[in-house]
């Protein structure tokens, strides 16, 4: 199989803006490998070839006129399937979605990439509606883990972190609510990056808890992680909940490296609960970075319980005319999460958002004195596919809602982290670590992402079992 | 917390104009049942009442 599609974005793209190989032989090397492991992955719901061919051929096209092609040129990337694609209704993961209308724009974001030069090939799989941390999918099987196939990828953006564990693109974008960015990035073994609650547009998307929702990049590497949230940046007049920022490129300050930066890890609430592997991966990852000190965020219990009803209750609010018309066509632990959220009592959703300025300002006091902060991302390695329970510190607990234990007080005040992998001795699947940094300030979360990458402490190798 | 999940179920879904199937009540009255083990995590914390909300809408 051609290594044209396993490249890094930022590789391949130097090469087609250095006349080595086509935006065209880039394309056809990426959907043949589709093409040959999807089956066994379950990453793509749809392959815009066709699409991507016509992309390819009016960037070599401009490459001939002598055009100057964009930071991204020639590389392809994939979207979960809640970003509208047009030309294909926005399933979001959904029965009842796919009657919907085609798309007649694409999401802003994917405007963004292609504007940079990137080529989109095509729409992942994802858990119904984002609800979930498990990536599977009632209606159209679950998206598998690209290390060993019969374990989760995690959600709900799985086929997201499938497809770029997998090596089936360099560049993916999901969603995170509570965690499913960092939740597939940890199980998969690659980057992700979960920006700043209102950094990047979410518009053209498909909803889920407005409170919470995020859109962000996938890749396997921090450097294709960085230029892909560079190019997406921007105000975007369609999306009402953005903040306005000015651009903060990342990329070009990647080599400082955590020079110079106060790194603790959190205790307490982040100190227990998950499998020693996890754990053993965070003090890795700390002991790399020189960073002793340990840090508490005041009440992270309550901050996810709290994000915990606010997401039912929104979710629910936002599916009301669905569920009494199409209840039946909802994967039914979907349905039930949604139809609870309904029924929630109001006072406790406004108290959970009182307590969220609460709890933003407690957290900012944190950040006085640190700029990093280091937790573990999900509580174990994937779990097998349809697995129900776990144990976590000897009690046995529900999978589905507690993947995201520890992603969920971070998104809860929305802010910037990126996902590292980790790998343990003897280990076939990997753990994840989240490096949180202070609001607005993605740059110092990714410099010490690639500092740990540089390193060799984190890596994100192409998983292979889909090749076997 | 200790409730009646079914009461709720029973007094709120007719509100909401909603059906819960017989199929629907075991999983809706779990994540209810979740729900209110969570929510006294929220109602118990003291806050004073001039605390604002997070989301600011701004015209």
């Amino acid at each position: 199989m051609s290594e044209l599609a396993t490249l890094s974005a930022l590789d391949a793209a130097a090469k087609v803006r250095a006349s080595e190989v086509s935006a065209k032989a880039v394309v056809e090397a990426t959907l043949a490998r589709i093409a040959a492991l999807n089956p066994k992955l379950g990453a793509f719901t749809d392959v815009t070839a066709e699409r991507a061919l016509a992309k390819a051929a009016a960037l070599d096209a401009a490459r001939v006129r002598g055009e100057a092609l964009g930071p991204l040129a020639g590389a392809t990337f994939a979207v979960k399937n809640l970003f509208d694609i047009k030309g294909l209704p926005t399933r979001a993961g959904s029965k009842i979605n796919r009657e919907r209308a085609p798309a007649s724009a694409d999401a802003t974001l994917i405007e963004k990439l292609e504007a940079a030069g990137a080529i989109l090939v095509g729409a992942l799989n994802m858990g119904e509606y984002a609800y979930d941390f498990t990536g599977e999918n009632a209606h159209d099987g679950p998206s598998r883990n690209p290390h060993d196939l019969g374990h989760m990828s995690g959600g709900s953006s799985g086929g997201s972190g499938s497809a770029v564990g997998a090596g089936l693109v360099p560049l993916a974008l999901g969603s995170d609510t509570n965690g499913s960015i960092r939740v597939p990035s940890a199980l998969c073994g690659i980057y992700g990056l979960k920006p700043t609650y209102g950094r990047l547009s979410r518009a053209r998307s498909f909803p889920f808890v407005s409170s919470f929702d995020h859109l962000g990049p996938f890749a396997r590497s921090v450097g294709d992680l960085a230029a892909a949230y560079d190019a997406m940046q921007g105000m975007d007049p369609d999306d009402p909940a953005q903040a306005p920022r000015p651009l903060a490129s990342t990329l070009a300050s990647l080599g400082q490296g955590a020079a110079g930066l106060r790194i603790a890890t959190l205790g307490g609430y982040f100190s227990k609960g998950a499998e020693p592997a996890v754990f053993a991966g965070l003090e890795s990852v700390a002991r790399a970075l020189g960073a002793v000190q340990v840090v508490e965020l005041p009440e992270a219990g309550r901050a996810r319980a709290a994000a915990f009803l606010i997401t039912m209750a929104e979710g629910g609010a936002l599916h009301l005319d669905r569920l009494k018309s199409r209840a039946a066509d909802y994967d039914p632990d979907t349905r039930d999460r949604l139809l609870a959220g309904a029924m929630l009592p109001a006072a406790w959703v406004v108290k959970a958002q009182k307590f969220r300025r609460w709890f933003r300002a407690q957290v900012l006091e944190v950040f006085k004195d640190v700029d990093v902060l280091l937790a573990p991302a999900t509580p174990t390695r994937a779990p097998a596919l349809g697995q129900k329970m776990f144990v976590l510190d000897g009690v046995e607990t529900p999978v589905r809602a507690n993947l995201g234990l520890f992603t969920q007080p971070i998104s809860f005040i929305g802010l910037p982290v990126v996902a590292v992998p980790m790998w343990q001795k003897g280990s076939f699947l990997p753990t994840g670590v989240q490096v949180i940094a202070p609001p607005w300030r993605e740059d110092l979360a990714l410099r010490v992402a690639s500092q740990l990458e540089r390193e060799g402490v984190c890596r994100a190798p192409i998983g292979r079992a889909a090749e076997v | 917390m200790n409730f009646d999940a079914d009461a709720l179920i029973d007094a709120t879904a007719p509100l909401l104009e909603l059906t819960v199937s017989e199929a629907a009540r075991p999983g809706v009255k779990l994540n209810l049942q979740i729900a209110a083990r969570l929510a006294p995590l929220v109602m118990d914390f003291p806050l004073e009442d001039e605390a604002e909300p997070a989301p600011v809408f701004v015209p």
